[in-house]
């Protein structure tokens, strides 16, 4: 009996003795290994994504249309061949959604600069293109504004500096950035008339700040993602070569 | 306390007994270093494959089974390793457009990240989107700064959670970036985006105070820096305006450092601010050693970046 307390009297010394009640941290070391080629391949993890692949795959590369040239968003300082592209494919593929639900026709269409994902390369354009181009779940919506609220959406695109793809919207401004002429239809802009703004759900909720689709008269949601409209569009046409034009120029 | 330190403190018991004062005294001198590895990334986006070699800017890199083999080699060598994730998981090729993030999750899951903070992107399928996988998921989702108590993933993701790896107690928290106008709100519904600076001082106090932690890890998503609109919170403003924080893994800016940001505290204490880029390109390593002779760290913590 006494011997084991005097073992459990030793094994509390050694305890408090022996149990570091706290470690010091004494050094750091930081750095960053690149993942590259030279490293092994994990073959289990290999083999469970081959079958999602394969799938993916086969869907991606059905070849939809043929692309003239190579079109980046950074060809352009207002407006860009690429971005020009995709607001007139949105108007030519949501316009016909839009007339036969409502009997009205989309007035003009704004999309952001930030949205072009990616390039379009010269050759075939496949459903993967559509992808890189726009990777985002983003869905079409029109909404109507004033003109008077198409004022602001004209002077937040003067003062932007960015070419953010429109169609059917034809802008001039001068070197300070003030809007010379804005056109719609080849008409000046009524303050008190309804105008039917395309544009993309992250853009009508204030994405890129723009904030100038609220308030309106009303939105219509076509349930139609911009990327469906891509591969819409896509399938419809034998090649693509859009061009920079005159639709958001600056007059120096 | 852990099975393995029982054990060797009952069999030093035995020695004891045997042979009297002499173990007692060889035993107070046995060296004790401990090595914490912190393996991270952020802003993988949905990149699984590797890089094509006609990529023009990331060739041949990048990829999860390369990643998995690395992070194995590493574990093997010092299994005292955490594996973090600063968000921005989902988004940014097809295998997201296809699966919303179930294959994303299951091979991080089978790489066993032990935690990840949520990034904006992770909001891509809407909240219900993120939630519909998180049974693919088996690691932790930390986040101090997004109350979901209104939300559907109301439970499912902590405000900090603490490891215990040989011993040293690790204390990770998650900061989310604003969401208003970086997200449609149909997105993330009623997620409240709470203060960031004041979270990590309420996290931090529960981290050191509380639980005691060895180590505090902060796991953001809110930016390494934004030069042009200093007033907006970043990573590097964040470790200036704490303290009590060892390493801040950052994510969101996709930011590229030539090695981690060494920062001072409020305290004027050193710490590490550190961000890999994007797309699973790079893999962060950040090692703690601890050390039982207090002599050592009284010149103050060494950092070699």
């Amino acid at each position: 009996m006494r011997f084991t307390y005097l073992i459990y009297l030793l094994y509390i010394l050694v305890l408090f003795n022996c149990k570091q009640p706290k470690e010091y941290l004494t050094k750091i070391e930081g750095k960053q290994i690149q993942i590259t080629d030279s490293l092994a391949i994990d073959q289990d993890i290999e083999a469970f994504i081959k079958p999602y692949r394969t799938h993916i795959k086969k869907d991606l590369d059905s070849v939809l249309a043929f692309s003239a040239g190579t079109y980046t968003k950074s060809d352009g300082e207002f407006n860009t061949a690429i971005g020009n592209f995709m607001a007139d494919a949105v108007f030519d593929e949501a316009n016909p959604v839009f007339k036969k639900r409502t009997g009205k026709d989309i007035d003009m269409v704004i999309l952001n600069h930030g949205g072009i994902r990616s390039i379009i390369n010269k050759g075939n354009i496949t459903t993967r293109t559509a992808f890189e181009l726009m990777p985002f779940e983003n869905s079409i919506i029109v909404v109507a504004m004033k003109g008077s609220q198409i004022d602001s959406l004209v002077n937040y695109l003067s003062k932007a500096y960015k070419a953010h793809p429109i169609s059917k919207l034809k802008l001039s401004i001068d070197k300070n950035f003030d809007v010379i002429e804005a056109l719609i239809n080849g008409q000046e802009i009524d303050p008190h008339k309804t105008y039917y703004v395309a544009t993309n759900d992250y853009l009508y909720n204030g994405g890129d700040d723009m904030t100038f689709f609220k308030p309106n008269e009303e939105v219509y949601v076509l349930d139609y993602k911009i990327r469906n409209a891509l591969i819409d569009n896509f399938k419809k046409v034998d090649t693509i070569s859009p061009i920079m034009d005159d639709r958001f120029i600056m007059i120096k | 306390m852990k099975r393995r330190d029982f054990i060797q403190q009952v069999s030093a018991t035995t020695a004891v007994v045997t042979i009297g004062g002499f173990g007692l005294q060889s035993f107070s001198t046995l060296p004790k270093t401990t090595k914490i590895t912190i393996l991270h990334t952020n802003d993988v986006h949905s990149h699984i494959d590797a890089f094509g070699p006609d990529d023009g800017r990331n060739a041949n890199k990048g990829g999860v089974a390369r990643r998995a083999a690395l992070i194995e080699s590493i574990r093997n060598e010092n299994p005292n390793t955490l594996l973090l994730d600063a968000g921005d998981i989902f988004q940014g090729t097809p295998y997201f457009n296809y699966y919303g993030g179930e294959l994303e999750f299951k091979l991080m899951s089978k790489l066993k990240y032990d935690a990840a903070t949520i990034g904006n992107h992770d909001f891509d399928n809407g909240i219900d989107g993120l939630y519909a996988q998180l049974p693919h998921a088996e690691f932790q989702f930390i986040s101090s700064n997004y109350d979901f108590s209104n939300t559907i993933m109301d439970t499912h993701v902590k405000p900090y959670k603490t490891f215990i790896k040989e011993g040293i107690k690790i204390g990770v928290f998650g900061l989310g970036i604003e969401l208003d106008g970086l997200v449609d709100p149909a997105m993330y519904n009623e997620t409240k985006y709470l203060d960031p600076v004041e979270m990590a001082q309420e996290m931090t106090h529960i981290l050191k105070t509380n639980e005691k932690c060895d180590l505090v890890i902060c796991l953001s998503h809110l930016g390494y820096d934004y030069k042009t609109n200093p007033n907006k919170i970043s990573d590097l403003k964040l470790a200036a305006l704490t303290k009590d924080i060892d390493l801040i893994i950052g994510g969101h800016t996709h930011t590229f450092l030539p090695k981690p940001t060494v920062i001072k505290n409020i305290e004027n204490k050193n710490m590490l601010v550190n961000q890999v880029g994007c797309y699973g390109i790079n893999l962060g390593k950040i090692d703690f050693y601890f050390d039982a002779n207090k002599d050592k760290s009284a010149n103050g913590t060494s950092i070699i970046v």
